[in-house]
């Protein structure tokens, strides 16, 4: 087991520098002339001044060698550049935008794990029931609805005829609690900084903004996992153990919980990687359908203004976030399944 | 044929196929139900005027104007050659690339094999929408550079799939016969693995089709796929953006501006994923005794 944990360990490096590489050989299409704001970080700097100076300053016609010895240094030290669209420093921007992001993730990543897992197990134990081909149409149709039509739609329905969920990230009572100083903002997750400040009326504003994002978000992840706990569980139900479990005269409640269920997920363990790499392609939307100042808001605005630190920058942490989420994934994977370790 | 004949008897299978049809038809037909205003620029939607207000439903323009008068009609019919054109091309190559490399991976093995399944795992790291508006955004605006993006960040699937089946199947007996009978490689992997292992990648490339239509169509919403004015569906929902909310008391006032190109995308990617649904149920042979 530790053996096993510490190979993946040390593969780490190998892929998150394969990573920097990558991001490095994107920026090598570029001009020199436009590679200079991912590395200058202040904008001061590129007034009234010789472009060509700043050039042989930062090295940007050297070999290329060099320029990705700098290049590696600066991401090292976390000096990615000046973001035009946020307004300050790469770096300073993921502080700021970060908790949005990380409050809608939370969020989300409970009804569609617990959803996804349920309504798959439910399907399988109920193999060509009504039930199951409800539950697979729900799926399919969720897999080919585009996240910005899911939100869209949503907007349209509960906020445009029925007014229920508004979009923004809280109404403008509670958005002005929350900048008074009476509020104190302890980690910038707007619900748990509610809790913390014991005020339910900036809670519930901010959990009746959060639905329709998230409802968006979970309606177009759950297929996967629903069609991967199904197909898992359809394997399970027909192993010889269910079938003793059930010849011992166990309880089929019993039977499904514990035989089957528990075995059939290890399958859809293996695929949380994909599965946050699918909540980042949403926060993109979703932030910028619903308004919420997050990440993912971020990155298109940076894209539609041409902002190239802030989308490289948002590219690198995207692609080291989710291999330290596949690492996790393999050690759970690992712990969960002898026959991993034994290999 | 008899996986064709199984696809039409399953029902869900069929509902797709008759839906993929019509896309066909609607393709093939766009220059007769929805002349082009500039022949050489068929993918130019007309404008009717430059008013930022919609339009409904008239019979000049049977499903309304968008904002900026752009005819939704026309953009839907001239969409649906993108769309195709988008996903054909782009399912295609990426389909190619990784058969090659996950076969060389898998029949060369040892260093080589590892070399290139670390590359697909550092490609793997980028999430595919994230990774696509990064590098159109660096190419630049543009449907090609739109394509020449999606194929980049998504060969990898492909990939580890034959490599998994190749390792397989290799293995199996009547390859050894074939090898024991004198087959060289070549004739090895194109006669005797590949039609073997191929067909979860024709699952996979069905179930495909459909996401990168949205994913190119995800970058037209954002602005930074498609040019503006071109008969793109992801380009047509942009422009509803800013009228979903109808007017104070008569809420359904814009309805036709979200209506329709929801409705074009979102039945182009349920009937390929209705297909890739039926067929790997009928390829997959766990399943198989079940039904």
């Amino acid at each position: 087991m530790l053996a096993y944990i510490i190979r993946r360990l040390l593969m780490l490096p190998v892929v998150v520098l394969g990573c920097i590489i990558l991001v490095f050989a994107v920026m090598q299409l570029l001009s020199p002339y436009e590679r200079l704001s991912i590395y200058c970080s202040n904008p001061a700097e590129l007034k009234n001044i010789d472009f060509d100076v700043l050039i042989e300053r930062y090295g940007l016609n050297d070999p290329i060698y060099s320029q990705f010895a700098d290049w590696f240094w600066n991401v090292m030290h976390g000096e990615l550049g000046w973001s035009q669209s946020a307004a300050r420093p790469v770096m300073g921007a993921f502080m700021r935008f970060m908790p949005v992001s990380a409050e809608l993730a939370l969020w989300s990543a409970l009804p569609i794990i617990l959803g996804g897992i349920w309504l798959g197990s439910l399907s399988a134990v109920k193999h060509n029931k009504p039930i199951d081909h409800i539950t697979r149409i729900f799926a399919i149709t969720g897999w080919s609805l585009p996240t910005f039509v899911a939100g869209l739609l949503g907007l349209f329905l509960f906020y445009g005829i029925l007014g229920w969920f508004p979009p923004g990230q809280l109404g403008l009572g509670a958005s002005a609690i929350v900048r008074s100083s009476q509020f104190v903002n302890y980690t910038g997750i707007i619900t748990l900084d509610a809790v913390l400040n014991w005020n339910w009326y900036v809670f519930g504003d901010a959990l009746r903004h959060l639905v329709l994002p998230v409802f968006t978000l979970a309606y177009v992840s759950w297929a996967l996992l629903l069609r991967v706990t199904r197909a898992s569980m359809l394997e399970t139900l027909r192993q010889d153990y269910v079938t003793t479990a059930r010849a011992k005269g166990l309880e089929e409640k019993v039977v499904i919980k514990k035989h089957a269920r528990r075995n059939a997920l290890i399958p859809t363990i293996t695929i949380a990687g994909v599965t946050v790499a699918f909540l980042f392609n949403g926060l993109v939307i979703t932030e910028t359908i619903f308004d919420f100042h997050g990440l993912g808001r971020w990155a298109a605005r940076a894209a539609q203004t041409f902002d190239l630190p802030a989308l490289l920058g948002y590219l690198l942490f995207n692609g080291v976030l989710i291999v330290f989420a596949n690492l996790i994934v393999d050690v759970m994977y690992a712990y969960i399944d002898p026959r991993v370790r034994l290999e | 044929m008899t996986t064709f004949l199984k696809l039409i008897k399953n029902p869900l299978g069929l509902i797709g196929l008759v839906l993929l049809v019509f896309f066909i038809v609607i393709g093939i037909l766009a220059p007769v139900l929805a002349p082009p205003a500039w022949e050489n620029e068929p993918y130019r939607i007309p404008r009717d005027g430059y008013s930022s207000v919609p339009k409904p439903p008239s019979p000049e323009h049977p499903f309304g104007t968008a904002e900026g008068q752009y005819d939704i009609y026309y953009g839907i019919v001239w969409g649906t050659r993108t769309a195709w054109t988008v996903s054909l091309i782009v399912v295609g190559i990426s389909a190619l690339v990784g058969i090659v490399i996950g076969s060389v991976a898998a029949f060369y093995g040892g260093v080589l094999d590892e070399v290139l399944m670390r590359i697909t795992d550092i490609f793997y790291a980028f999430p595919f929408l994230v990774g696509a508006m990064v590098l159109t955004t660096i190419l630049g605006r543009g449907l090609t550079n739109v394509m020449v993006a999606l194929v980049v960040l998504g060969w990898m699937g492909y990939a580890r799939l034959i490599r998994g089946d190749i390792l397989q199947i290799r293995e199996a007996d009547y390859v050894q016969a074939a090898r024991a009978a004198g087959a060289n490689s070549l004739r090895l992997i194109l006669r005797h693995i590949l039609p073997n292992a191929i067909w979860p990648v024709v699952v996979q490339g069905t179930m495909s089709m459909g996401s990168i239509v949205i994913t190119a169509a995800a970058l037209s919403f954002l602005g930074v796929g498609a040019p503006l004015g071109y008969a793109d569906w992801g380009q047509l929902i942009s422009y509803a953006r800013n009228w979903i909310l109808g007017l104070y008391g008569n809420p359904l006032a814009y309805w036709y501006v979200v209506i329709y190109p929801s409705i074009a995308i979102t039945l182009f990617c349920l009937s390929w994923n209705l297909v890739g649904d039926a067929l790997r149920d009928i390829l997959d042979p766990r399943l198989r005794g079940s039904r």
